[in-house]
Parts: structure tokens; sequence; C-alpha cells
């Protein structure tokens, strides 16, 4: 009533070739909302899916967690089972590899961000780090056997795991170091540039300082995905059962994940509850550091330019 | 150390103007010769680091030839490719088909679930999620993403397999095709969506403003202009899960069992070529053994099908790419 009248028939000539279009366009609006839910319900299974997984998870270990399984070696006994062993290998597997891999992918990403003239051979290699990135981490667990254990004969030890790990892990660290390198503003380095200074005196005191946070926050998840690997550790020769935490480089040693695996394996059920107190340790450990690159990502994040 | 020299070299023709103003002191430029050296000595040391990476694909490439040409020497490579019967572990037949088609069949059950779960969540998240309900669902996809494939492997044995799938099919086995295929699927899914995700946000919002201004509702905007010219950016995302999903090997050595058997039954046991690595090592095969080269011969046929289907996805970029600027 209160709309004049003309307007609904300006409307209607305005309309007249599509008519059918604009008639529908509550229909539309309404397929659009329904479309909408839909698509918020197929995004919130992924929520569902991780808390079901958790809800699992918890149910079934939380009765074996104690100090005893941080502590305790692996046993014939599922009371007695424990992580001791397995827990002194993941921090040596993951301290070796941080002493090769970190300064090495850091390294390579300031080669190719701040020194790499732009070649036919740069390109190669940077398309080579892309496809080593998609490398599935079994066929690593591949060269860790045939190159660190039957060639160079470090046998199936904690160095081989923090090696072939490394290598694992390599692309990824070059990947997210490169990204921080390259948010760093041009200014900074044309500044030094202007003064005098050479390459590395500019991304040594310059670069490096003020890429570090996003360079750690890609180096922590990539951690955080080495200490969740097992497949690799298998195949390059991660223990069964180890009874004695290693103590060095050359001796042998089992994980967190593959003595999870190991309990799996086991026919009792009470391992597979055991195996489930184990990944609560491994989750809690995975979420910790998360939890820092997360805070590290904030902290930093906007930084002062 | 050659500043230096010229300049002192230089005051004594300067000198024999007799009262001349003193020189401002010459400016130090002494460490430059050893300031390039070290120079010299870091950029190699850093082009070292780069090189590795070529190294490590030499490695890969030179280890898995040269095994699986033994392995070759003494099974031939056309059994190997067209056999029908894998009991590697026996140390009997070495026909590569039913572990291909494991992996096959697990990769297609992901993709199923991944490919349009992970679509529909990319477009929630770009198109129709407000701000604070996307900061609260992103985080949850990295996270489901970080989930090692251990615990995921896990979850598919004493949940997907005993509480969704036998009660559906109470004929399936407790190691089944189908359970591993699922939870890979929810392995690769943060993939699909974070990565389609980016390639939709990438495109500019001209398109997006345009097609409002004349007159599209939300959903029309999102099928029909951004999913499109995001096409290229989507279909890599899912390639590149696609490979992610060949070469996933925990999963499917929990949850899909230890047997290659040839069959198309997702209800069924089978072996993936990544879960026969894993069972072989466990087993022991002695080095040199024939058992042991098979690790290599199929390790190399998984690094040529992943590698394939990682320059796929490169390609589709590059070729299909829609470009508006």
């Amino acid at each position: 009533m209160t709309a004049p009248a003309y307007a609904d028939a300006e409307h209607r000539a305005a309309t007249a070739g599509t008519l059918e279009g604009t008639s529908n366009l509550g229909w539309r609006h309404r397929v659009g909302q329904v479309v909408g839910s839909s698509l918020l319900l197929a995004t919130l299974l992924a929520v569902v899916v991780l808390g079901v997984l958790l809800a699992t998870v918890i149910a079934r270990g939380w009765d074996w967690l104690n100090w005893g399984l941080l502590t305790n070696t692996a046993s014939r006994f599922p009371e007695r089972s424990g992580l001791g062993p397995a827990i002194a290998g993941t921090l040596w597997v993951i301290g070796l590899m941080a002493l090769f891999a970190l300064p090495v992918g850091v390294g390579a990403a300031v080669y190719l961000e701040e020194y790499a003239p732009d070649t036919r051979w740069t390109r190669i290699l940077q398309v080579n780090i892309a496809n080593l990135a998609g490398v599935p981490s079994v066929v690593y667990g591949l060269l860790g056997l045939g190159i660190f254990v039957d060639i160079l004969g470090f046998g199936r030890s904690a160095l081989t795991g923090a090696l072939t790990l490394g290598l694992l892990i390599l692309p990824v660290i070059i990947i997210a170091s490169r990204e921080a390198l390259r948010a760093v503003p041009l200014s900074l380095r044309q500044g030094a540039f202007a003064l005098g200074a050479t390459p590395w005196q500019v991304i040594r005191p310059h670069g490096l300082p003020a890429a570090l946070p996003g360079i750690m926050t890609g180096v922590i998840l990539a951690f955080s995905r080495a200490i969740g690997e097992t497949a690799p550790l298998l195949v390059a020769g991660a223990a069964g059962a180890i009874l004695s935490r290693p103590d060095g480089p050359l001796s042998a040693y089992t994980v967190l994940p593959v003595q999870i695996y190991q309990w799996m394996q086991r026919p009792q059920t009470e391992f597979r509850d055991v195996a489930a107190a184990g990944i609560i340790v491994l989750l809690v450990v995975l979420l910790a550091m998360n939890a820092v690159a997360i805070l590290l990502r904030q902290r930093f994040g906007r930084t002062r330019w | 150390m050659d500043q230096r020299g010229i300049d002192q070299a230089a005051a004594p023709g300067v000198s024999p103007l007799a009262g001349a103003p003193p020189r401002p002191p010459a400016l130090d430029l002494s460490g430059a010769g050893s300031r390039r050296l070290s120079e010299q000595i870091i950029g190699v040391i850093l082009f070292a680091c780069g090189a590795l990476s070529i190294v490590t694909t030499i490695g890969i490439v030179a280890v898995l030839v040269e095994q699986a040409f033994e392995f070759f020497l003494r099974i031939s490579i056309i059994d190997f490719l067209t056999g029908t019967e894998w009991t590697a572990a026996f140390d009997r037949e070495y026909g590569v088909i039913p572990i291909v088609v494991g992996t096959l069949v697990v990769t297609v059950i992901a993709m199923v679930v991944a490919v349009p779960l992970g679509l529909m969540s990319a477009i929630y998240l770009n198109e129709y999620a407000p701000e604070r309900v996307r900061a609260v669902l992103k985080p949850v996809l990295e996270i489901l993403a970080g989930i090692p494939t251990i615990v995921l492997g896990f979850f598919a044995l004493t949940f997907i397999t005993p509480e969704i799938i036998r009660r559906i099919f109470p004929e399936a086995g407790v190691f089944n095709a189908l359970s591993a295929g699922i939870a890979v699927g929810i392995m690769v899914l943060p993939m699909v969506a974070s990565l389609s995700e980016d390639a939709m946000r990438s495109v500019p919002g001209a398109l997006r403003e345009g097609a409002y201004a004349l007159g599209a509702t939300k959903l029309e905007v999102a099928w029909q202009v951004i999913t499109p010219a995001a096409l290229s950016g989507i279909a890599a995302a899912c390639i590149l899960a696609a490979s992610r999903a060949v070469g996933e090997t925990m999963i499917v050595a929990i949850a899909s069992g230890a047997r290659a058997r040839l069959t198309l039954n997702p209800l069924e046991g089978m072996q993936t070529m990544t879960a026969f690595i894993v069972q072989l090592i466990a087993g022991e095969a002695p080095r040199g053994s024939t058992r042991y080269l098979s690790l290599f011969a199929v390790g190399a046929l998984l690094f040529l099908i992943t590698l394939l289907l990682n320059i796929l996805s490169q390609y589709v970029v590059a070729r299909f790419r829609e470009v508006y600027d």
C-alpha cells in the first residue's frame, strides 16, 4: 500500500525481458541460504571429527596416564610399559636433526632469497625444492636406509634417524624461511647497502633478526611434523622394543610414534590403551609446540615497520 | 689493503706544494680485502646449503634406481609390472598390480571424502564465514592438519572401523580399505581446503564486486564466478592431495591390513605400496635379498607416481591459470 503504484509498474517494465530471473530473486536467495548452511555444516564436520578423535584417544588412554608411563621402559606387561627410552630417543633425534637442518635450511633460504642470481640454475633449484617437499616420507626412509645405513655405515642409529628426518623437513624450513625473509622490507636492505655493507653485512645484522620470528614459526612447525613422523624412521631403522635410553648419536633408539606403533601391533587390547596414553603424551608435546609457534606469530607478527 | 696502498703512494705526489692545507684523514677502507674474502666464503657456504637439495634428489634417485636395477636383474620388469600376485613377504611372487590397485582404491576413497568437504569448507571460509567464525575454524583445520598420521591410523582402527563401518556393513573386515581411505581423506582435507581457499582468495575483488553489482546472490558469486576463476588452483590442490594420499603410509599400514589382495571391494583388507614397505621392514629382510631389493623397486614406482602427480599439479597451475591483470 505504501509503495507508490508507479514504482511497481516501472519495475515491471524494466524487467520485462528478464522477468523470470527477477521474479526468482527470492528463490535464488533461499537456495543460497540453504547451500550456505550446508557449507557451514561441511566445515563444522572437521571440528566434529577432531573432537571425536580426541575423545576416542582420551577415553581409552586416560586411565593409563601416570609417571610410570613417562619413565618406564618397554615391557611385556602393559601396566609396566613406558615411554622412557622413546622420549629420550625423540630428544636425541630431534636435537641432532636441529643441529643439521636448522643452519642448512636457513642458509639455503638466505642463498635463494639474497644471493642467488636469477638464472636457470636458480630456477632448477627452486623447482627441485618444491618437488622434494612432495616426496612421500617413506621414500626418505628408503634414502636413509640406502645411504646412511648401508653406504655410510651409521647403522640403525639415532644419527641415521636425525639425518633422514633432517632431509625430510629441509624443504619445509627453506620454504618458510624464504617467506619470512621476503617479508622484510626492501628499504631496510637498501639502507644498509647504501652505507657500503656487503650482502652478508646486510643479512646477518639486519635481514635475519627481522625475519627471525617468521623463521622460528616455520621451524617449530617443521619440528613438530618431524616429531610425529613414523614411517621414515621405521624404514631407516628405529628399533622395535628397546630397553635402554640411547647414550650417544650412534646408539640404537626408538621414538615416540614408533613406540606407539609397536604397542598398536600387539595382540592384547591393553596395549591399545597404552598406545592411546602414548598418543596423549605425543599430542600434548605437539600442542605445546604449536602454542609456542602461535605465540611467536602473535608477539612478533606485527613488527616495527 | 689496496686502497691504503694507493693512498700512501699518492701522498708524496701531492706534498710538493708546500703549505698546502692538511689533508683530511683518508676514509679508512682497511679490511675491504678480507671483507671480500669472507664474503666469498660465506657465499660459497650458503650456496652449498642450497645445493644440498639437489644432492638429496640425486641421492634419492640413485639409491632407488641402483637397488631397483639389481631387483630387475632377478625379476623381469614385465613380470613385476603385469603380475597379479604379490607375495613378496614370503619371497614368492612379485607382481605389483595388487598393491598398486590397493593404493588406488585408498586414494580414490580419500579423494571422495576430502575433495567435496575441502572445497565446501574453502567456499564457506572464503565467501560466507564472518571474521569471528573464520578465526575459530581456520585454526581447527590447522590442528587437524598437524595430527600425526599414526594418530589417524589409531582413530581408523579403533573408531572408524568398529563404530561406523562394521555397524553399517557387518561383513567388513577388521582391516579394510574403506576405513583407511576415510582416515587418509581426513588427513588431506585441510590441505584441499587451505590450498583451494588460497586460490579463491587470489581472485581479484573486482570480479566479485562486478558480479554483486549485476545482482548475483552470494552463492552465484561463489559458485559461478569465484570457483571457475580459481579452478586451476583448486585442481592443483586436489592433485597435490592425491599425491599425498598415494604416499601416506602409517594409516594404511595400521588400518588396511597386511595382505596384498587383488580386489576392488573396499570392505576387504588390502595392501598399498607404502604399507608393504613398512611391513617388510618390520620383517627384517636380509640386505641384498630379493625381498630387500623389492623395497626399492616399489619405492621407485611410488616416487615416480607422486613425482608425476606433483609435476601435473604445477603444470595445471602454469597452463590453466586465469590471469586478470
